[in-house]
């Protein structure tokens, strides 16, 4: 099980990658950045940063302004 | 004239204490000196802040007032060296760096590698997130104290601290600057990301 946001709770496959985590939630990617268990996973790693089942990952969704 | 340490002593014997010492060993690095970043240096400035590391490469121009901690007389001039004359109008005794360069993702390393903590403080999104790519890159534990949704205006209590490892996030995550930067609400999430650092270079709770 990886959890989201110490909210929504994902069921874990066995290669889930950080991007087919984003897709299957639905997340945009030009807008977010990524933790997993307190890890920043930079953006070019998406697709091959392996989830481990019980991840935390924390999604913050970025908004223009400053 | 009174040597800067008894001026300094006075200026910060209201501080919360066992802050004060912390605070003057402490670095912090500020990436971009707009609505957020030039609010926050002044706030970590009055608290008692030993050294800022000051980035931006822009002048001020009129339409930074409605936010920015400048003056009309400051329009036209490099935005670093105007708040710097602000924060050494402060307190003279504040270690100052500042270079008027575009932070990129090949110079952010290099240019805060003495800062303690850095506050990000860009205007774009995408910046944002290059920016906390490259310092937790280089450094990892190091906190970074960003922030996201800072437009608008109300909507105090949708504005919060969230965070994950050394990454400090702070806004609504939601409001973007196309619908219009207020200076209240940009000013209290500069504060809050100043109040954030505060805490985490004093050992106090977030």
């Amino acid at each position: 099980m990886i959890t989201v946001n110490d909210r929504d709770r994902i069921g874990w496959r066995e290669g889930m990658t950080v991007e087919g985590l984003m897709k299957e939630m639905g997340y945009d990617y030009a807008l977010i950045t990524v933790t997993v268990d307190g890890v920043l996973v930079p953006e070019d790693d998406y697709g091959t940063f392996r989830l481990r089942d019980g991840s935390r990952v924390v999604v913050f969704h970025l908004a223009h302004g400053g | 004239m009174e040597r800067t340490p008894r001026i300094h002593a006075r200026i910060y014997e209201r501080n919360v204490p066992g802050s004060t010492e912390k605070l003057a060993a402490s670095s912090v690095g500020i990436a971009g000196c707009g609505g957020l970043g030039s609010n926050a240096a002044i706030a970590l400035a009055r608290a008692g802040i030993g050294r800022l590391i000051l980035a931006d490469r822009d002048l001020v121009e009129e339409s930074n007032l409605n936010r920015q901690s400048f003056f009309l007389s400051d329009v036209g001039k490099v935005k670093v060296e105007a708040l710097a004359s602000m924060i050494a109008a402060i307190n003279p005794g504040i270690r100052l760096d500042i270079h008027r360069t575009e932070v990129s993702p090949g110079n952010a390393a290099e240019l805060f590698a003495e800062a303690d903590l850095l506050i990000e403080a860009f205007d774009r999104a995408e910046s944002k997130r290059w920016l906390m790519e490259a310092w937790c890159r280089s450094f990892p534990e190091r906190p970074i104290v960003g922030a996201s949704g800072i437009s608008g205006i109300g909507k105090s209590s949708g504005i919060a601290v969230r965070s994950s490892g050394n990454i400090y996030i702070i806004g609504d995550q939601e409001t973007s600057m196309e619908i219009g930067l207020c200076s209240a609400r940009v000013g209290l999430v500069a504060n809050m990301q100043a109040n954030v650092a505060i805490a985490l270079l004093t050992g106090m709770e977030i």
